[in-house]
C-alpha cells in the first residue's frame, strides 16, 4: 500500500508534472495562502518576534555546537529513567533496531505518530517486510497513507487533497484495514475527523507497540518532547507497552529552559496558533502508568555529513514548522512531491542535498528549485538562511562537476562569460559582434524562453557604446 | 554601474539615470572598463568564474564616491555577494578592495532618498502606473518603502496597488531556464495581477524581472508597458518618457 520517494525523477520533470495538475495547483494556492494568513497574524502579536527568533536559532546553534556532549548526556540521562538508548549511523541501523524490538515482542502491528523522520528511512516499508503493518495516526498521514500516496508537507501531509478526494479514499479504504467508514460519509470535517476517530479508536486500544518521532530531546534531563493538534499522539505514547522513538540528533536541546523560545517560535510558525493544543513530554520508565518498555534510536543519517558543512550546517536548526514552505512560491505552484522527500519545499531543497551528499541527478537539480526570492529566510523562526545555503551548495553541486570530461554547456557559457565580464573593453567588444546580452540568453536556451515570453528587441547601440561616441553628452 | 543587462538590452535605463542624476547635480561618470557584477556565475554556483569579473568590478570603481545602479538584485549582489567571492579567491587585497566598494554601492531608489536626502526629484509622468518591488531590492537590500515614496512625488501620476505585489515575479536569473514552466507559472500569476490594476505602466527597480514580465505581457498582448523606475523619476513635462 505504501509507496516510497525512491527513484524520483529531478526537480524540473517532476515540477512539470505537477503544474499540469490544475487541482493541485489549486489545493494547494488555497491552503497556502489560509496557513500563511494565519500566521502573519499571529506573528504580528509578538512584539519582540525577531529577538525570539534570535534567540531560538542561538539555541540551536549551542545545541550543534557541542552536539557531542549534548547527545552523550542526553543518553545518561534516559538510561538513568529507565529508557534504552540506541544509535543508528543510517536508515539502515536503525530500521533494524525497531524491526529487532517489534519480532522480540511477537507484535504483528505497531501504531506510529510524529513520523516523518522514520519516512526518511523507509521504516514502515521495513516493518512490512517483516510481515509487521505500521499504522500512521495522525489524521493527515492516515489519509496519506490509506491513499497509497506521499506526504507532500511537514505539516499537512496531505495538502494536495481536497474534502471530496479525502471523503473517497476514507469510503474505499478505511473498510480493507480495520474499521470501515460509515457508508453515508459526508465531505464535511467534522464527519471526516469523526470517522477517522472512530477507525484510529480501535487501532490504539490494541496495538502493543507504538513507534513515535520527537520534536525536541533535552540533554539534562532525558525528555523527549512532541507537539501535536488531535491529541492521538498522546494515545501513542501512553497506551501501548512498548514505545520506540526514533529521534534525529539534531533535535537535541541543551537544557529544559532553552526550550522555552522553540516552543513560543514553533506554533505560532507553522499552524499559526499561540500555542499548540498538545504538549507532551516523557523520559524513561514510570512503573505502572505508560509504556514500560522505552526504546529511544539516536539516529545520524547523514546529519553529521551536514553539520560539517560550514555553510549548510545551519539547515540543523530547522524545527520543522513548515512556514518556509507556506510563503514558498516554487512550493505553492508544484507542490511536495516534487522535492523526492518527506522534506519539501525551500528546507527540503537544502536538507536532501545536504543528508545525502550532491553528486546524483535528483538531489543536484534541489538546490536549483529556487528563484532565490528570500520569503522562507524571512518566514524562518529560527533565521535559516536559506538562499544563502542554496547558492552555497549549488557552488557543491558545480565544483562537483569541474572534472567532467564533457563540460555542460551551461558550464562553457559561464566561462566565456566569465571572460567577456572581467573587463569592460572585452564586454564592449562582444556587443558590438554578437549583442551579448541576447547572445547569453541563446546560450542558456532563448527557445525556452521564447516559448512562452516575448524578447526585448535589442537596441541599435550600447549604453557603453553610446557613452563612448558622445562622451555622455545627453544632447547628441 | 549601468549593469550589463541595461548595458546590451536596455540602455534607455540608462540614459534616464544620468539625466536624472544630473538633473539632481550629480557629476556622473561611466568608467568604461566596468562590466558586470558577477551575480549570474555566483547565483549559478560558479564561484571560480566569478572571481575576476568581481575583480574587474572593485578595479573599475575604485577611486569613486559612490557606484549607483539601477537595478537591486546587482545592489544586494555587491553588497551580499561579493565578500563570498573575495573569500573564494583567498585573495586579502581583493577583500579589503571589496570591503572598501560594498558600503559604497547603491541601488538607485537609496541613493536619491538616504545620499542625496530627496524624494521629490521634479519628475512629470501623468499614466496610471502600478509599481511591483521586486524580491531582491525587497529583501536582500531592504530598500523598503523609498521607490514608493519617490513615486508619490511624481506629478500627474497614478499610482495604484499591485496585488500580491511581495510575490517573486519567477525570474531568478537562471531560474528561469533551469525550471522554466515553474518560472512562467509564477510570472503568468504576477502578469495576470499587473493587469487586474487596469495600469498603462507596470514600473519596477530592475529590468531582468520587467523582462520575464514584460515577455508574458507582450505575449498575451496585454497592452501593458514596463518601464523601469530611474525612466519614470527622470521624465519631465518639458523631456516625457525620460528617454534620451
Ligand atoms: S527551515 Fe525554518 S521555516 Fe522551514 S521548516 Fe525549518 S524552521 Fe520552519
Amino acid at each position: 500500500m505504501t509507496h516510497t520517494f525512491v527513484g524520483m525523477p529531478p526537480f524540473p520533470v517532476a515540477a512539470r508534472e505537477a503544474l499540469a495538475d490544475t487541482q493541485l495547483r489549486h489545493n494547494l494556492g488555497h491552503a497556502t495562502a489560509t496557513i500563511r494568513g494565519k500566521r502573519d497574524q499571529v506573528v504580528a502579536e509578538v512584539e519582540n518576534w525577531e529577538e525570539l527568533r534570535l534567540a531560538g536559532a542561538a539555541v540551536k546553534d549551542r545545541a550543534l555546537r557541542g552536539l557531542d556532549q549534548h547527545l552523550v548526556q542526553l543518553e545518561e540521562s534516559l538510561t538513568d529513567r529507565g529508557a534504552t538508548v540506541h544509535w543508528a549511523r543510517d536508515a539502515v541501523e536503525a530500521n533494524r533496531i525497531v524491526v529487532d524490538v517489534a519480532r522480540r515482542h511477537r507484535v504483528d502491528e505497531v501504531v506510529k505518530v510524529k513520523s516523518m523522520v522514520t519516512q526518511e528511512i523507509g521504516l514502515n516499508e521495513a516493518l512490512q517486510a517483516e510481515g509487521i503493518a505500521a499504522w500512521e495516526t495522525d489524521l493527515a498521514e492516515l489519509i496519506v497513507q490509506l491513499g497509497g500516496d506521499l506526504p507532500s508537507h511537514i505539516l499537512v501531509p496531505a495538502i494536495h487533497r481536497n474534502r471530496a478526494e479525502i471523503r473517497e479514499i476514507f469510503r474505499s479504504k478505511m473498510g480493507g484495514v480495520g474499521r470501515a467508514a460509515p457508508s453515508e460519509l459526508s465531505d464535511d470535517p467534522a464527519a471526516l475527523a469523526a470517522a477517522a476517530r472512530a477507525h484510529l479508536r480501535e487501532k490504539f486500544l490494541r496495538a502493543r507497540m507504538a513507534v513515535s518521532g520527537a520534536n525536541f530531546a533535552v540533554a539534562e534531563t532525558g525528555t523527549l518532547v512532541v507537539v501535536e493538534s488531535e491529541g492521538n499522539g498522546r494515545m501513542c505514547l501512553t497506551l501501548p507497552d512498548v514505545l520506540v522513538s526514533v529521534v534525529g540528533i539534531e533535535k537535541v536541546v541543551p537544557t529544559w529552559a532553552e526550550l522555552d523560545p522553540l516552543l513560543r517560535l514553533l506554533p505560532r510558525s507553522s499552524t499559526g496558533e499561540r500555542m499548540n493544543p498538545y504538549t507532551s513530554t516523557w523520559s524513561g520508565v514510570i512503573p505502572g502508568d505508560g509504556p514500560q518498555e522505552v526504546h529511544v534510536v539516536l539516529l545520524d543519517n547523514g546529519r553529521t555529513r551536514a553539520l560539517a558543512d560550514e555553510v549548510g550546517r545551519q539547515a540543523l536548526r530547522c524545527i520543522r514548522c513548515s512556514a518556509c514552505l507556506n510563503v514558498c512560491p516554487v512550493y505553492e505552484r508544484v507542490g511536495g512531491h516534487a522535492y523526492g522527500s518527506v522534506y519539501p519545499g525551500p528546507i527540503g531543497a537544502i536538507l536532501n542535498p545536504l543528508l545525502k551528499g550532491t553528486g546524483d541527478p535528483q538531489t543536484d537539480s534541489l538546490p536549483y528549485a529556487s528563484s532565490l526570492c528570500g520569503a522562507c529566510f524571512e518566514a524562518c523562526p529560527v533565521r535559516i538562511d536559506i538562499p544563502e545555503v542554496l547558492v552555497h551548495l549549488r557552488s557543491k553541486v558545480v565544483d562537483g562537476h569541474r572534472d567532467d570530461r564533457i563540460p555542460k554547456p551551461e558550464a562553457v557559457a559561464m566561462r566565456s562569460a566569465s571572460w567577456t565580464f572581467a573587463g569592460g573593453r572585452r564586454l564592449g567588444r562582444a556587443e558590438r559582434l554578437t549583442r551579448l546580452g541576447i547572445g547569453v540568453g541563446r546560450r542558456f536556451g532563448a527557445a525556452r524562453w521564447t516559448a512562452t515570453r516575448d524578447l526585448p528587441t535589442p537596441p541599435k547601440e550600447s549604453f557603453r557604446a553610446w557613452w563612448k561616441r558622445t562622451d555622455g553628452r545627453l544632447d547628441r | 554601474m549601468v549593469t550589463c543587462v541595461n548595458d546590451a538590452i536596455y540602455p534607455g535605463t540608462g540614459a534616464a539615470v544620468v539625466r536624472l542624476l544630473r538633473r539632481l547635480g550629480v557629476d556622473v561618470d561611466f568608467p568604461q572598463d566596468q562590466a558586470c557584477c558577477g551575480q549570474p556565475m555566483v547565483n549559478t554556483g560558479y564561484l571560480d568564474e566569478a572571481v575576476p569579473v568581481v575583480r574587474n568590478f572593485v578595479d573599475a570603481f575604485a577611486g569613486y564616491d559612490a557606484v549607483v545602479t539601477p537595478s537591486g538584485s546587482c545592489a544586494g549582489s555587491v553588497r551580499h555577494q561579493h565578500g563570498l567571492v573575495a573569500r573564494r579567491a583567498a585573495d586579502p587585497v581583493l577583500a579589503g578592495a571589496v570591503a572598501d566598494l560594498s558600503p559604497r554601492t547603491f541601488e538607485l531608489s537609496e541613493f536619491l532618498v538616504d545620499v542625496l536626502g530627496v524624494t521629490d526629484v521634479g519628475a512629470y509622468f501623468p499614466h496610471r502606473v502600478t509599481y511591483h518591488p521586486t524580491c531582491h531590492s525587497l529583501r536582500m537590500l531592504g530598500v523598503g518603502d523609498r521607490p514608493r515614496r519617490l513615486l508619490e512625488a511624481v506629478r500627474g501620476i497614478r499610482l495604484v496597488d499591485l496585488p500580491h505585489a511581495d510575490e517573486c515575479c519567477g525570474f531568478g536569473g537562471t531560474f528561469a531556464v533551469k525550471n522554466a514552466d515553474t518560472s512562467v507559472a509564477m510570472g503568468s500569476d504576477k502578469a495576470r495581477h499587473v493587469r487586474e490594476t487596469g495600469a498603462e505602466v507596470l514600473v519596477a527597480g530592475d529590468n531582468s524581472c520587467l523582462m520575464h514580465i514584460g515577455g508574458l505581457l507582450s505575449r498575451n498582448q496585454a497592452g501593458v508597458r514596463v518601464m523601469h523606475l530611474a525612466e519614470v523619476l527622470a521624465s519631465t513635462e518639458a523631456d516625457p518618457g525620460g528617454a534620451r
